[in-house]
């Protein structure tokens, strides 16, 4: 049958099994927009800004672990989708963003909202394509699809000019696709696990250092099976919780800049250490040269180019980390039939980290006059369901709730973790809860990451997303503060917020609901109602202004150097 | 120290933006760098000259066959290749010197390919080592323009690499 390109592509995406998109119209995406207006088969939610749609299908992706899709116009919209895009990359998220582009007789003729979006995106996308030829683009978007989804993942861009989208071809959408330039290895060398098991089994201090590969790879009952067995402690980074259980006694929580002390301790005494799906960023490393430096290191990744980017590797492992995982574990099996045995071969090191678990528990001291955030995220926990989703912005709001709220589910935090996205959760939870209308979603931010995408309460208002927004607010930007505070001589420069905002007003607004707690015994009540409150709800916390994000490893320091909590 | 890496790629628009793209965006190195279709017009081969620690190339390599677009790379081993380069030269030629200039190219066997009184324009082709040296004995006699395609680099062999 033939259909002009605009159908096409919703065909494709009906195809690709989308159900919802968020996308924002505009002058050379009129025409997709006038067939959506007929398409019933796909929900399409309209943000307040196309970076926010973009965070949107983002944080869809990240909740479900289907491909999130967002739609922008040329120009302007499409540059709008670029912190998007990048937030997307810099953590390997699964999408698909589709601009409208300028009719192709019109392209590199400085035409209106003409923007290079291919030249733009080139470094923040997984790949892009320009549609020269609708005959070609049910192939694309077969390929953008299986490229977005497949290996490491990321975001694929196709620019789709206003021609295209009016030009009539025939609709057949490709059963398979292949790219000769792109072939990922899934499967983990087996003679490579045998001796990384070896290795790991033989090892006096092991520990698993997990990262966000675990989650997006589906890894995360292959990897508790394999901890489990061997008894081998788990850290994981801001990217990788929830991919182990924090209430188990093998986690150690957090590692890093704000990791744990014993997360860090266990890390920098170990002598071999199994990355899993993990990029040894700075922010968890710290100085390299003294990072794990009594450890082999195995290091089982999708991405052969994260393998020795950062620190020297001992064992490389490439392929998919699940099928990796699934395949150690049957190794560990034939190595040590008896699970006692080796568990008990590491109990003097797990005895050790015990030790450094009762000398430096996560902690922070709790006041009977100013709320402590902290407090705000474990009364969040304890008041909320075991399945709710939490996205949070970016600073030490996103630290606390790494620190403090326990996850124990995988894609239940959404967190812009490499590029550092202020501006990122309330969207992010917006898409999330227009993936899972019937589960708790709430996003935590500070009261600077709010106010950077705040328009989006008139979308989670009018789309009925029953978002529950928390606000910790201390009238700073508080990491930015907090870095001025210990290594700039508390020179406080343009990080106080000094204007007081009513955002109850704010919330009522735009038609939400809001609330306020401004003593500590207000917590529990805020949050109870709140989530008893049908619809969007604002819950502001006044909480402690100065209060720090601790242990904190300054940047540039080892992983031993650590500022504690008094 | 120095590699010649030999990239095979899909013969479409942006692609040598994407490869090149990569080097800066990476901060790694790009010496010299030619491109051009193969004898499949599907495909077009970078030659690009780069340089870097053991690790610095893996990484290369490693990211360039991340490009959806690169099919392959290899980075060759100088003692299983030949690289070859092609050098225009003009020069400053009168009076005594114009036979000197004369000399010089018939030693490296370079052809003379234009002639004014006071110039001649000189076309040599080698190996990298050898095209370097005779631009730097025409030097001082004085040197108005050089242009150089950068080496290409083929394998030692039977074995074709298809493209």
């Amino acid at each position: 049958m033939k259909m002009n390109g605009a159908r096409i592509l919703l065909e494709c995406l009906k195809r690709e099994g989308v159900d919802t998109i968020f996308g924002y119209p505009g002058g050379t995406v009129i025409n997709l927009y006038d067939e959506l207006f007929s398409f019933k088969e796909i929900r399409h939610i309209l943000p307040r800004h196309e970076q926010a749609g973009v965070h949107a299908a983002d944080g869809y992706a990240r909740a479900t672990g289907k491909v999130g899709v967002a739609i922008a116009t040329s120009g302007p919209g499409a540059t709008n989708t670029i912190t998007g895009i990048a937030t997307a990359y810099m953590d390997s998220i699964p999408m698909v963003i589709v601009t409208g582009q300028v009719p192709t007789a019109l392209i590199g003729n400085d035409a209106f909202q003409e923007a290079d979006i291919i030249g733009i995106t080139r470094p923040c996308t997984k790949h892009n394509f320009l549609v020269k030829d609708v005959k070609e683009l049910p192939t694309i978007m077969k390929k953008a699809f299986y490229i977005a989804r497949t290996g490491r993942p990321g975001p694929v861009l196709v620019d789709l000019p206003k021609d295209v989208q009016m030009a009539q071809a025939e609709f057949h959408y490709p059963e398979t696709v292949e790219i000769r330039g792109y072939k990922p290895n899934l499967e983990g060398h087996p003679k490579q696990v045998e001796k990384a098991v070896t290795m790991i089994t033989q090892a006096k201090r092991p520990v698993i250092y997990v990262g966000g590969g675990v989650i997006l790879g589906n890894a995360a009952a292959e990897l508790t099976a394999f901890a489990k067995r061997l008894a081998i402690p788990v850290t994981t980074t801001l990217m990788g919780l929830g991919a182990f259980p924090e209430n188990d006694p093998q986690s150690l929580g957090l590692l890093g800049m704000h990791g744990t002390y014993y997360a860090n301790m266990a890390v920098s005494n170990c002598d071999v250490l199994i990355a899993i799906g993990a990029r040894f960023d700075d922010r968890v490393t710290g100085k390299i040269a003294s990072f794990a430096p009594h450890a082999k290191i195995v290091h089982v990744d999708v991405d052969p180019t994260s393998i020795k980017k950062n620190v020297r590797v001992d064992l490389p492992i490439v392929g998919d980390v699940r099928d990796v995982l699934a395949k150690m574990l049957k190794a560990a099996e034939q190595v040590c039939p008896d699970a006692k045995v080796c568990q008990d071969a590491i109990a003097p090191w797990t005895a050790e980290i015990e030790g450094w678990k009762a000398k430096h528990p996560m902690s922070y001291k709790q006041s009977t006059t100013t709320i402590k955030p902290q407090y705000v995220i474990q009364r969040l926990r304890a008041l909320s369901d075991p399945d709710a989703i939490v996205a949070t912005d970016v600073g030490q709001h996103q630290m606390w709730t790494a620190q403090f709220f326990g996850f124990t589910t995988p894609r239940t935090l959404l967190s812009s973790g490499g590029l550092g996205t202020m501006g990122y959760g309330l969207p992010a939870a917006m898409g999330a809860q227009a993936a899972f209308p019937e589960r708790q979603v709430m996003v935590v931010c500070g009261d600077g990451g709010f106010q950077m995408n705040l328009q989006e309460l008139a979308t989670i208002v009018q789309n009925r997303l029953n978002v529950k927004i928390v606000i910790l607010n201390n009238n700073f930007l508080g990491m930015v503060r907090q870095w001025q505070e210990l290594f700039f001589d508390k020179r406080y420069s343009s990080t106080c917020m000094e204007l007081p905002i009513d955002f109850i007003k704010l919330a009522e607004a735009f038609g939400a609901t809001g609330l306020q707690a401004t003593k500590v015994d207000e917590v529990d009540e805020v949050i109870k109602k709140g989530f008893a409150t049908n619809g969007p709800v604002l819950m502001e916390f006044k909480v402690a202004r100065e209060e720090k994000v601790l242990p904190m490893v300054p940047a540039g320091a080892s992983l031993t150097e650590m500022v504690l909590a008094s | 120290m120095k590699h010649t890496i030999a990239v095979l790629v899909e013969n479409e628009f942006g692609v040598l933006s994407r490869v090149v793209g990569l080097f800066s965006g990476r901060g790694f190195n790009i010496d010299s760098l030619t491109v051009a279709p193969t004898n499949d017009e599907a495909l077009s081969r970078i030659t690009l000259v780069t340089r870097g620690d053991e690790q610095i190339i893996e990484q290369i390599t490693k990211q360039l066959n991340k490009l959806i677009d690169v099919i392959k790379v290899i980075d060759f081993e100088p003692e299983n290749a030949i690289e070859r380069e092609m050098v225009l030269v003009k020069v400053s030629a009168e009076d005594q010197s114009r036979a000197e200039v004369l000399r010089i190219a018939d030693i490296f066997r370079a052809k003379v390919i234009d002639v004014t009184p006071k110039s001649y324009t000189l076309e040599a082709t080698g190996a990298p080592a050898k095209v370097s040296a005779m631009v730097e004995l025409l030097r001082p006699l004085g040197l108005k323009e050089l242009v150089s395609t950068g080496p290409v680099v083929i394998g030692r062999g039977a074995k074709g690499w298809k493209g």
